[in-house]
């Protein structure tokens, strides 16, 4: 193509977001962009944003669909506080997104679906000049994609509404030509997606070169701009989700401990792609059991652990509320169990899919008696691979439930993830016993875990369930020594997995002012918080737990090398109130449970206030 | 132990005492599931009993196997959850009335409509024992109880025909007074491949003695039971009545006969005496044979194998599908699965070079 040369502006850092009716092809626009990206050499980050119904009204608010990008020539960890460009295809994706755009950043509207009917759906009076008041404050353009769309599909022999769905690739050209992207990966893509469909293929094609041409013959779009690679570590990367990734975490699990893996599940937003990646790994061994509810998930789960297989079940918030007298009973039988608890937002069903940090109390306490379960959390989406395998280890090597704490950011959302050597990855141990002279089935090894006999194995039969019962022979006891004692070795299992974690790891300042204990999901946002501090010679470090229960043993002697510790959690302090009841000190909480995942700039202020002068 | 032609009761009863209520029905069902067992040809090992919680859901401990006493109405989806690890093993639920059909209905059915291999026992003593005399879903309308001072106004359930209307591929009834009969069933139940499904009618002598007294009673005995066996006529009370179906006004129906005493022939003019086919394809005659006293007045319960019929079960075929998977993908490498998907390879040269 005829290439008309344009200033080229050099920029480390830009985040886009594309918006849109649920079915306008949003997310598969972003994903094209964050794989060519990729490819490319930056480093990227995502989040897509999605309403909780599949295809509400089209042009309505409830209906709009979007995804976010961050791509960078440095290393990043979130998906971006505030757009440097909004894409929107309508006027309901507009007004429901523009207040998220920084000042100058650029907004592209798609100028054929501002019609007066869709201006009144969105709200907008149906002749409103909606960018009136924003003329000043970012640079707009009023791009006639529909219309473009169809002149360049011309002549193909297609329906005007399949034609119409094209807008997306137009879009997509046309920030490829701003950003200097290449249009290969899209177009073998196309090609692999659509090659055996000429007509699909053509006018996908035609429409993305389309719109990158119209960006370049145009008068209206004055320069383009480059993102340079990232100095990223080599090896080879592939983009993950959370929720991939977590399941090739359970099958690697299943492989390092050489049992086969048994997933039991009831579909629930966010977590449901767990179910659908495993299902699809029948020749691993693994096998997975579509329950009919969440209850039945965790109880098929149970009976495999019980008949010696890797156990697990996924679920959200109200799935762990309806699994928790299960989670008990694999307490009481000391079975191992992993339950994936992809947080959402709540109470009830809440908002099925935004995110937040709102389970911890629930999956720490919310059970009836003393009823202590290990609890491990992610921190991005390609960390849910390790996250997996280490909850699996800690259930097998302690015989025990555990809970791994996701969130729909992490679930859903991407990066690049430098693929593990699996040479590296340690065996997990079990507890399987077949030895008949020596079984007992609550006869313990020095880490208090339980022998495991399997029905089928001579000699070892034997009954367990949810009464209490005597310590090693494991028969029902009901007596007021027998319980104390057996809530005693309970707690005593679960706290001593902490003897044998590793140290952990401050990043930054190993003392000074301020120190970020994070979990989970804000692990990105704190990050280049911090990065951000110690860059103006803030005096600050950051741990972010893997464990939770049972938290690590040096925490404490780490938080006395620093002056100030902060909690930021998507809750209202969940963490929080169980670290200032433990170490009783005054830990201070930034909290936020908007649905929204941390601004950088919101943890920076927040950090300097409680500093102060330097 | 995997000497299975050595194993006798002995070898199922467990060292512990059992704390049933001296005169309970379960006693009778515990001793005949220990003879039973031992005829079957499999090793002590490869069985396991899952239950719930109730009175019933006690007998995982008196049993010298593999047991996990789980919780209130939860029972089949842990005995999935084994069947599926290890479809090797003999797995059995028990469950009782309140455990199986109210609190866990919902999982009963859905065992029964996967066809999972479990054999199923479901004492039916119409009441709640372990909480002490309430109501349950098989408690017949107007029952008096803790819970129904003025009268239960809930319509009862009828195990057998609820089992058989799920998709059950085998559905029987039986009685816990009637060692022999149940002890026949248990032994079809087991040799069942897929869910079997047998209610087991069991007196609770604290709470609701003399529920099936009727059928045990020796003026109604006869007139009561209906003993089914297949390819044999419906005939009752010393097959002087007979069950036939009715087709006059809008749908059919089961009624009672008399067998004219100078033709006692299946067929009779102008009417024809049932023949039992439990292994009929179509379940539509076991369900109307299901109310058949339970739900129907004036007529004879029955009691036996209502419906046997031979289909793919659950767990067959999620190991066929996974033996096809390995067939057609080959056995999965966890590096390939890893490394599959779009992947970029980073070197220092690449870095180097910049944009």
């Amino acid at each position: 193509m005829v290439t008309q040369e344009k200033p080229k502006e050099t920029l480390s850092s830009v985040t886009i977001r594309f918006v849109g009716d649920s079915g306008d092809g949003m997310q598969l626009t972003g994903t094209q962009f964050t794989n060519t990206s990729a490819l490319f050499g930056n480093d990227t980050s995502t989040y897509p944003n999605f309403p909780a119904e599949i295809r509400a009204p089209q042009g309505t608010l409830a209906g709009v669909s979007g995804f976010q990008i961050h791509f960078s020539s440095n290393n990043i960890h979130t998906a971006g506080d505030h757009l440097d460009v909004l894409v929107a295809m309508n006027p309901a994706a507009f007004k429901t997104n523009i207040n998220d755009l920084r000042q100058n950043g650029i907004l592209i509207i798609n100028e054929d679906a501002f019609s007066a009917s869709n201006l009144k759906k969105a709200g907008f009076k149906e002749d409103e000049d909606v960018f009136s008041k924003y003329l000043n404050k970012f640079r707009i353009y009023k791009v006639p994609i529909t219309k473009m769309t169809l002149g360049a599909l011309d002549g193909l022999d297609m329906m005007a509404k399949a034609k119409e769905r094209c807008k997306n690739m137009f879009a997509l050209g046309l920030t490829y030509w701003i950003y200097s992207r290449s249009l290969d990966p899209t177009l073998e893509w196309l090609e692999s997606k659509f090659g055996k469909k000429p007509d699909l293929f053509e006018s996908n094609v035609r429409a993305l070169k389309a719109g990158y041409n119209y960006g370049n013959t145009t008068e209206i779009f004055q320069n383009t701009y480059e993102v340079p690679k990232a100095k990223i570590v080599p090896g080879v990367y592939r983009n993950i989700t959370g929720n991939q990734a977590i399941s090739l975490g359970f099958v690697a699990a299943s492989e390092l401990v050489g049992k086969p893996l048994f997933i039991g599940s009831y579909p629930i937003t966010p977590a449901t792609e767990i179910l659908q990646e495993l299902s699809m790994y029948k020749n691993f061994g693994v096998k997975t059991f579509q329950a009919e509810d969440e209850i039945a998930g965790i109880g098929s789960a149970i009976g495999a652990a019980f008949a010696g297989q890797l156990a697990i079940t996924t679920t959200s918030g109200p799935g762990i509320a309806l699994k928790s007298e299960f989670m008990n009973l694999a307490v009481i039988t000391e079975l191992p169990v992993v339950i994936a608890d992809i947080q959402r937002g709540g109470p009830s069903t809440g908002l099925p899919t935004k995110t937040e940090q709102t389970d911890l109390l629930q999956v720490l306490y919310g059970r009836n008696g003393e009823s202590p379960i290990p609890v491990v959390a992610a921190r991005s989406p390609s960390d849910c691979f390790l996250a997996a395998i280490e909850a699996c280890r800690i259930a097998m090597e302690y015989m025990t439930p555990v809970v791994i704490l996701s969130d729909t950011q992490i679930a859903i959302g991407s990066e690049p993830w430098k693929l593990p050597d699996l040479e590296t990855l340690k065996p997990i141990h079990t507890r399987i016993h077949e030895d008949i002279d020596t079984f007992a089935p609550y006869r313990r090894n020095d880490d208090l875990a339980r022998q495991w006999a399997i029905p089928g194995t001579p000699g070892c039969e034997h009954t367990i369930g949810g009464l209490e019962k005597e310590n090693i022979t494991g028969k029902v006891n009901l007596s007021a020594e027998v319980h104390e004692e057996m809530v005693k070795i309970r707690a005593a299992k679960v706290k001593g997995i902490a003897d044998k974690l590793p140290p952990l790891e401050v990043y930054g300042e190993q003392s000074g002012d301020l120190l970020f204990l994070g979990w989970g999901s804000t692990y990105g946002a704190i990050r280049t918080a911090a990065d951000e501090l110690l860059a103006s010679g803030y005096k600050v470090g950051q741990v972010h737990l893997r464990h939770i229960n049972p938290l690590p043993n040096d925490l404490g002697e780490i938080f006395s090398r620093f002056k100030h510790i902060v909690v930021p959690e998507l809750n209202s302090g969940q963490l929080l109130m169980i670290l200032r009841a433990k170490f009783l000190i005054d830990i201070k909480g930034i909290n936020q449970v908007n649905t929204k995942p941390f601004a950088v700039s919101d943890l920076v202020s927040r950090a300097k206030e409680l500093i102060g002068d330097k | 132990m995997t000497q299975t032609q050595e194993l006798t009761k002995a070898d199922f009863v467990s060292e512990g005492d059992v704390k049933w209520c001296p005169g309970c029905g379960d006693y009778a069902i515990l001793s005949s599931v220990q003879t039973v067992l031992p005829t079957l040809g499999i090793p002590k090992e490869k069985f396991c009993f899952v239950s719930g919680i109730g009175c019933s859901s006690r007998f995982p401990y008196y049993m010298d196997t593999y047991g996990f006493h789980t919780i209130h109405g939860r029972a089949p989806t842990v005995a999935s959850g084994v069947k599926m690890a290890n479809p090797d093993l003999s797995v059995w639920v028990v469950t009782g009335d309140g455990d199986g059909l109210s609190i866990g209905a919902n999982h009963t059915v859905h065992m029964i409509r996967r066809n999972m291999d479990l054999k199923v026992l479901l004492f039916n003593n119409r009441i709640y024992g372990l909480t002490k005399g309430q109501y349950s879903p098989t408690s017949e309308k107007g029952k008096v109880t803790k819970t129904s001072v003025y009268g239960s106004i809930d319509n009862p359930l009828n195990p057998v025909a609820f089992a058989i209307a799920s998709g059950a591929t085998f559905a029987a009834r039986t009685n816990a007074a009637n060692p022999k009969h149940m002890q026949e069933i248990l032994k079809a139940a087991a040799d069942h491949k897929g869910t079997a499904f047998v209610e087991i009618l069991q007196n609770c002598n604290i709470f609701n003695d003399g529920a099936f007294a009727k059928y045990l009673d020796k003026e109604t005995k006869a007139e009561e039971n209906l003993i089914l066996e297949e390819g044999k006529p419906l005939l009752f009370n010393n097959d002087t009545q007979g069950i036939v179906m009715s087709l006059e006004g809008s749908h059919p129906r089961l009624i009672v006969e008399e067998v004219n005493a100078t033709d006692t022939s299946v067929s009779i003019t102008g009417k024809k005496f049932l023949v039992h086919d439990p292994k009929n394809e179509d379940h539509t005659l076991s369900y109307l044979i299901s109310q058949l006293g339970v739900s129907l007045e004036g007529t004879p319960t029955a009691m036996g194998v209502l419906r046997a019929v031979r289909k793919p079960t659950y767990d067959e075929v999620l190991y066929e599908q996974e033996a096809q998977a390995k067939a057609q993908r080959g056995v999965g490498i966890l590096k390939k699965l890893i490394y599959s998907s779009d992947t970029w390879t980073v070197t220092e040269e690449s870095q180097a070079a910049g944009v």
